[in-house]
């Protein structure tokens, strides 16, 4: 256990070394969020419609962003060839990185994502509903996304491969996840949508250690 | 703790290439092995199998204990070192953060870092990031995991080759001491090995 602690906090501290970590993500997410007043035009009655499905559609692709070195990198080096020999089994590994990258990427654009959708013009009503559900959501796009990682280990433009790999399978939090929000803001019940995403993101994370550690045997052997 | 090391029967297939059949092989404690053989024989892919990395074609690895048989998952998770020409060292991070964490990892303790550090010269460039080392500091820096955290089997992939000659005598020597205390090392070597081995040759098929 003692052993996993330790993973886990280098895997947290790692995350600010691959390329910017959060801040290249957070930056990303803002990036697209300005552009579509620009696509869709600036008038406040269609942007509003529009700026939960946008926010989550920018969540969604700001989160593929620093998947590419959630495994390269420790494959590359060797790391990986010692995670294998540690204290604890693959997917435990996977488990721990998982969580951090949900940690260092995930809770920074869930915090991210409520003032982007309030400046394209969703009601300030809505703040703690963006943030509930894109916390919850983002441990799915984590850990789903980490699969898509796994998956690509060893292959060339490991980056492009992640984004065809994992951008359906981030179909139904995105679903869900603006359909939360859609819900809550014009007044239905949104329980059974923030179910679905729950649902997704436990899903997600209870099979996708498992996806992840078979993966790395395969890129490995 | 691992006491014995039987390979039964082994062969390996790397894609279409069937590297070598029928190995078997027994080692005991104190006990090393020199694996020599042409580029491409399969040195590496032998000590990846042995390590579960690879699964193997036909046979299998059986790990002894005190008590029988030990489990090949629990003997892989507490009795191996396998260090190659990926030693897993982040160039970004500093050396002694990147070799706390490998010898924490492998079940070592922060004082016994300090200890391997000392034995290997190393205190002095504990501060540099690991991009900044040369190739034998960088080697050294790898080998303070094998003696800081106690594995009884070391499998190790050329690991003289950016030594210079002193500090081959001194990994030498820590090769000498880890026998005495009853470990294992099996390691693929191009040149010979300072301490007393058995030889495996493996043939280029």
């Amino acid at each position: 256990m003692s052993g996993l602690w330790i993973l886990f906090r280098r895997e947290l501290g790692q995350t600010w070394g691959r390329g910017g970590g959060p801040v290249l993500a957070l930056t990303f997410f803002a990036c697209v969020a300005t552009l579509l007043p620009l696509a869709v035009g600036a008038s406040p009655a269609r942007l509003g419609s529009v700026a939960p499905g946008a926010a989550w559609l920018a969540l969604a692709l700001a989160s593929l962003l620093s998947l590419e070195r959630l495994f390269e990198r420790d494959f590359e080096d060797g790391t990986l060839d010692l995670l294998a020999l540690g204290p604890a089994p693959l997917e435990a590994v996977a488990l721990a990185k998982g969580l951090a990258q949900w940690l260092a990427n995930g809770a920074p654009l869930a915090l991210l994502a409520p003032v982007v959708a309030v400046a394209l013009g969703a009601g300030l009503s809505l703040v703690p509903m963006i943030f509930i559900s894109a916390l919850i959501g983002g441990l799915g796009l984590s850990f789903t996304g980490g699969i898509g990682a796994a998956l690509s280990l060893g292959s060339r433009r490991g980056g492009v491969l992640i984004a065809v790999i994992v951008l359906p399978l981030f179909a139904p939090p995105v679903i869900f996840g603006a359909g939360v929000i859609d819900a809550y803001a014009s007044g239905l019940d949104w329980r059974p949508a923030l179910g679905f995403l729950s649902a997704y993101s436990l899903a997600a994370l209870a099979l996708g250690p498992l996806a992840m550690a078979a993966a790395c045997r395969n890129a490995l052997s | 703790m691992i006491t014995g090391l039987h390979l039964e029967n082994l062969a390996i297939r790397r894609g279409e290439r069937l590297l070598f059949a029928g190995l078997c092989l027994d080692l005991g404690a104190s006990e090393a092995l020199a694996l020599t053989g042409a580029n491409g024989a399969g040195k590496t892919s032998l000590l990846r199998a042995i390590a579960g990395l690879i699964a193997p074609h036909e046979g299998c690895v059986r790990f002894a204990g005190a008590k029988g048989d030990l489990e090949p998952e629990d003997a892989r998770s507490s009795g191996i070192h396998l260090l190659g020409h990926q030693d897993g060292l982040k160039s970004a991070g500093t050396a002694w953060d990147e070799l706390l964490f490998q010898v924490r990892w492998t079940g070592g303790s922060e004082a016994s870092a300090r200890a391997a550090c000392r034995l290997l010269d190393l205190e002095r460039l504990l501060g540099l990031e690991v991009r900044k080392l040369s190739a034998g500091q960088r080697r050294r820096l790898a080998l303070a995991r094998l003696v800081a955290s106690p594995r009884a089997l070391w499998l190790l992939d050329e690991p003289m080759a950016p030594l210079d000659s002193e500090r081959r005598h001194l990994f030498g020597h820590l090769m000498g001491e880890h026998l005495a205390a009853g470990g294992m090392i099996i390691a693929a070597v191009h040149d010979p090995l300072p301490i007393p081995v058995r030889r495996l040759d493996l043939v280029f098929s």
